[in-house]
């Protein structure tokens, strides 16, 4: 039997902060603070029960704007405090919040322990490849060669793939977006809050003022299309402005290989997305212009215990009164002292 | 030593001499069982009922090549029947398991002292890996000494040989068999023992009957051997206020501390932690306590550490970090947020000999200012200082109910010498203390996450999961009400002046100033922190004895000061203060009173001696 029960769903403005938002005009944030928002509409967030917790940097001011509990902590650090708040209450529905110079840089190593402990939390990386907040430096995902104020003759640093990274660092679920694709994101958000564990999200980031447009080939209309592919597992892997192109994997080289779909085409040599298969996803995140599309969506899940239930399992919680503690003090050997000054064993 | 010539029911036929205190050292290879001897030795020693102090000794390198200088591992205990404090200036009575732990050890024995050594391990492949040319046994180069000569890893052989162990297992049998004759010599009971060795090696029993015969044969080789100057000596108890006891280290009276005073704030605690020497040995007790609402985390590095331990509390738990100095600096940033944010933490600081890697396992107090000032901006923090094993449990207890009463982080400075010491402890009966009143705040209707309780300036621990209390707070500077991000110019200056205020007004949840000995307005006051107390107590204690107008003053309170402390120094004549850094309580008591104090710093990695504290208070009292 079917009782409809009218749900009072809440919407994007209960998870409006008071405060004003101070990211520059046309800055990729903006779109990210809407498709969270959005996301916890959908999901059904309850704000008591929400934390978001962020390091330092542009990115990093977003709990401020959301009008859940929030902690807007240290460079680089947020993994580890999101770490402390799931052991110590793993009740909470935790979301952190970096960008590549807080995640990738200072913070690469707690990035790195928060995935491989599976920790349950969602961790959205804004990818901009520079630091915003700093005005402009080169940050680890900075394509080689790009002028900046602290490279006035093009940046040495080879970038990093946030993505390998993760999946290295045994990461469970592991997806990308883009601030402008909009009508996905939301989407790729839900099922990372959906995953029990460290689902983390790379979200390429437009920085208007320092790094304006390093995404456009991806994001322009007309064109962007053939140059990125929203993954669905199950799916065979098909992209393109005219869904006329395909991804094969190429035997002798080992390599994934871009087909056209014209007709005639044997599709069935096309890859069909398998999301929980882990070569796939390391291949599939590996992929970069301008011959091969840029992987979106949720390139791997294949989800694990998580660390927190782990580890709470293994522990006693109930209170822990007087009797119990004295007890405690009294293990092992222990004597008495009479009022005569005397020992006995005991 | 005192001898006392008295009959005693003893288990030898002949009279043993009585003492008033004992020092004895074992000194061996660090795969000589060292350590448990020692600690077998505490055991008994205590349940002799007499007070005593413990230095355990460790080389520095994990597993240095056997028979080596820098391989040397050696435990001092001092017991005797009356109060015991330090691990005494220099032994009475030195063990020496091989020529390594003689050549070490021996410039610490006096002449004259009882000198027993394993003759067995005498031998040219020892002498050379000790980088020992001549044999000591024959060079006459021990003629001051009692010297005692016994092939232990013979007779040791002989004892375990019904056991059918291999020749290396049954050698390793050899600390059990000094032990016996050690308790022989000192007229310990060796049951306790025993029960031990069952215990231990419950899984392997051969091992443990083994080792049991070793030290049945080590007793049984004292009580029937008429040794020239080898008599056996008896220490009675010591006048010990009644209750129940049990010896502690300083790392388990910390760890213990910590978990009762969770369970006194009914509480969950969350300690968060590195491995770093000497700090690992309290993540170690810790982490067999998790039946007790502990979770312990051991992090990727110290700054995840306390970063988790930060994320703790402001979950609802009582974060709890723990490193040494280096890793101490390393938190720094992420103590400076829990300042701004103002939630609840405790971090306690092991020291050990710095600067940088410096001396792992060796003693210095060189944290003080990392302590009271090491963070970028003003950052006011408490900080609190443990003097004994038994006194970290109160130190642990009080440090967790300022961080929660004051919503503050506070940092513990101990050392590894604490850590690893041992000392009778009167256990205390969680049922009289006092509960740590730390509630959540519930209340939605006005509620601001930077009100402050009018008494405390503490702000309210709003965690997250309450309805209808979500906000945000973060590092960048806060309006003084409402949390929200603010630049204002006196909002600034308001929130630095009440961060300080709250600070400073913890001294007024202390209790007394207490004199550690002597009175205020001595001649000579010498103002003592940490794990110098024995040392510095025992010689204040003596020059009293002898007549002299001397007090010590010990702080437990290192930031925000004592405020009854500035009129006991400023009635003082002279204010000397002894510490092993560079004159860092020295600078701050300074600089707070303007007062002329004295330094008197050691930093040899070693701990004070009574004699040369004395030597050195006569020379300022005869200033
Ligand atoms: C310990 C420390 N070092 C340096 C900084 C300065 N800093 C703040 S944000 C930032 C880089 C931020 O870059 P990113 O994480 O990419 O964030 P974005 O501003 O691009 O969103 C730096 C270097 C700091 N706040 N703290
Ligand atoms: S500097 Fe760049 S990343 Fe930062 S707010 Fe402005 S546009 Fe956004
Ligand atoms: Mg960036």
């Amino acid at each position: 039997m079917n009782i409809a029960t009218p749900v009072m769903k809440r919407t994007i403005k209960d998870f409006t902060s008071d405060q004003e938002v101070r990211w520059c005009p046309g800055c990729g944030d903006y779109a990210i603070l809407k498709a969270v928002q959005k996301t916890l509409v959908d999901i059904d967030a309850d704000p008591d029960r929400t934390v978001f917790v962020s390091g330092i940097g542009c990115a990093a001011r977003f709990p401020y704007y959301v009008s859940t509990y929030g902690f807007h902590t240290i460079h680089g650090r947020a993994p580890a405090f999101a770490t402390g708040i799931k052991l110590s209450n793993p009740e909470l529905d935790v979301w952190l919040i970096t960008g590549d110079g807080d995640a990738l840089s200072i913070g690469g190593n707690h990035l790195v322990h928060v995935l491989r402990r599976n920790v349950d939390m969602q961790i959205l990386l804004f990818n901009n490849e520079i630091y915003g907040l700093t005005k402009g430096q080169y940050s680890p995902t900075t394509q080689k060669g790009t002028r900046t104020p602290s490279s006035p003759q093009g940046s040495v640093d080879a970038p990093l793939s946030a993505t390998l990274l993760a999946l290295g660092a045994g990461a469970r679920f592991v997806a990308r977006g883009i601030d402008r694709l909009q009508k996905d994101l939301p989407g790729i958000l839900a099922r990372a809050h959906a995953h029990k564990g460290a689902s983390f999200v790379e979200i390429y980031q437009n920085c208007i003022i320092y790094n304006d447009g390093v995404f456009e080939g991806l994001t322009e209309k007309g064109i962007g299309e053939d140059h990125r592919i929203l993954l669905e597992h199950g799916k065979p892997m098909i992209f393109g402005r005219n869904r006329d192109k395909g991804l094969v994997l190429n035997h002798d080289r080992l390599a994934l290989e871009v087909v056209d779909l014209g007709e005639g085409a044997d599709t069935g040599r096309l890859l069909v997305h398998d999301e929980t298969n882990k070569t796939m996803a390391s291949m599939l995140a590996a992929m970069e212009g301008p011959d091969m599309p840029v992987a979106l969506g949720v390139l791997y899940c294949n989800p694990d215990a998580s660390y927190e239930q782990e580890v709470t399992a293994r522990e006693n919680h109930d209170r822990v009164d007087a009797d119990r503690l004295n007890a405690m003090l009294r293990q092992g050997r222990c004597w008495t002292v009479g009022e005569d000054g005397t020992g006995s064993g005991g | 030593m005192t001898d006392l010539q008295v009959a005693t029911a003893g288990n030898t036929a002949s009279s043993r001499r009585k003492l008033d205190s004992v020092v004895v050292r074992f000194a061996g290879d660090s795969g000589d069982g060292i350590q448990v001897t020692g600690g077998q030795f505490t055991l008994a020693t205590a349940l002799a009922g007499n007070d005593l102090a413990t230095f355990p000794d460790y080389p520095a390198e994990i597993r240095a090549p056997v028979g080596t200088t820098f391989g040397v591992s050696a435990f001092q205990i001092h017991f005797g029947d009356r109060s015991v404090k330090t691990a005494g200036d220099a032994p009475d009575t030195l063990i020496a398991f091989n020529p390594a732990a003689l050549k070490v050890n021996l410039p610490r024995l006096p002449k004259g002292g009882l000198l027993i050594v394993d003759e067995g391990s005498f031998n040219e492949r020892n002498f050379k890996k000790a980088e020992i040319t001549a044999n000591p046994l024959e060079d006459g180069s021990l003629d001051d000494y009692n010297l005692i000569r016994i092939d232990i890893t013979k007779r040791t052989l002989e004892a375990v040989k019904p056991y059918g162990l291999s020749q290396k297992e049954g050698v390793r049998c050899k600390n059990f068999w000094a032990l016996g004759l050690v308790y022989w010599l000192y007229d310990r009971d060796p049951a306790p023992t025993e029960e031990w060795l069952k215990a231990k090696f419950r899984n392997n029993p051969k091992i443990a009957e083994a080792n049991i015969a070793a030290m049945h044969a080590g007793h049984a080789y004292g009580e029937t051997m008429e040794l020239d100057g080898f008599g056996a000596y008896t220490v009675p108890p010591a006048p010990i206020a009644p209750g129940q006891y049990r010896t502690v280290t300083g790392a388990e009276a910390m760890a213990w501390g910590l978990v009762v005073a969770a369970g006194l704030a009914d509480k969950e605690m969350m300690f968060a932690s590195y491995p770093i020497t000497p700090a690992s040995v309290i993540l170690h007790h810790l982490a067999r306590l998790s039946d007790y609402r502990v979770t312990t985390f051991q992090a990727e590095d110290e700054i995840a550490a306390v970063c988790a331990a930060i994320g703790a509390s402001y979950a609802g738990s009582i974060g709890v970090t723990s490193s040494s100095g280096p890793g101490i600096a390393l938190k720094g940033e992420a103590l400076g947020l829990a300042v701004a944010v103002e939630l609840p933490l405790v971090v306690v600081n092991s020291q050990r000999a710095g600067p940088s890697t410096g001396m792992p396992t060796k003693t210095e107090q060189a944290d003080l200012f990392q302590a009271v000032f090491g963070r970028n901006g003003d950052a006011p923090m408490a900080v609190l200082a443990v003097r004994s094993p038994g006194d970290a449990f109160d130190v642990a207890v009080e440090a967790t109910r300022i961080a929660l009463t004051y919503m503050t982080p506070v940092m513990i400075l101990t050392d590894g010498y604490i850590n690893n010491a041992a000392e009778p402890w009167k256990i205390p009966d969680v049922r009289n203390m006092v509960a740590i009143d730390a509630p959540y705040h519930t209340q939605a209707e006005g509620f601001h996450p930077f009100a402050r309780d009018p008494e405390t300036l503490a702000r309210p621990w709003a965690i997250p999961g309450t309805p209808g209390l979500a906000h945000r707070i973060g590092g960048i500077e806060r309006d003084a009400l409402t949390g929200n991000i603010s630049y204002d110019p006196a909002n600034h200056q308001k929130m630095t002046d009440l961060r300080a205020a709250k600070i400073r007004g913890i001294a007024n949840s202390y209790g007394p100033l207490e004199m550690a000995a002597g009175k205020p307005g001595a001649a000579l006051t010498v103002v003592g922190w940490g794990s110098t107390y024995g040392a510095v107590n025992e010689a204040v204690q003596d020059l009293i004895g002898e007549g002299a107008d001397i007090a010590h003053v010990h702080l437990r309170h290192i930031w925000p000061l004592h405020p009854d402390l500035g009129d006991v120094l400023r009635r003082a004549g002279r204010v000397v203060v002894p510490e092993m850094n560079n004159g860092q309580l020295l600078t701050l008591l300074r600089s707070e009173y303007l007062i002329d104090a004295r330094p008197l710093d050691q930093v040899t990695g070693q701990p004070f001696r009574i004699g040369n504290l004395k030597a050195a208070f006569r020379r300022h009292l005869e200033a």
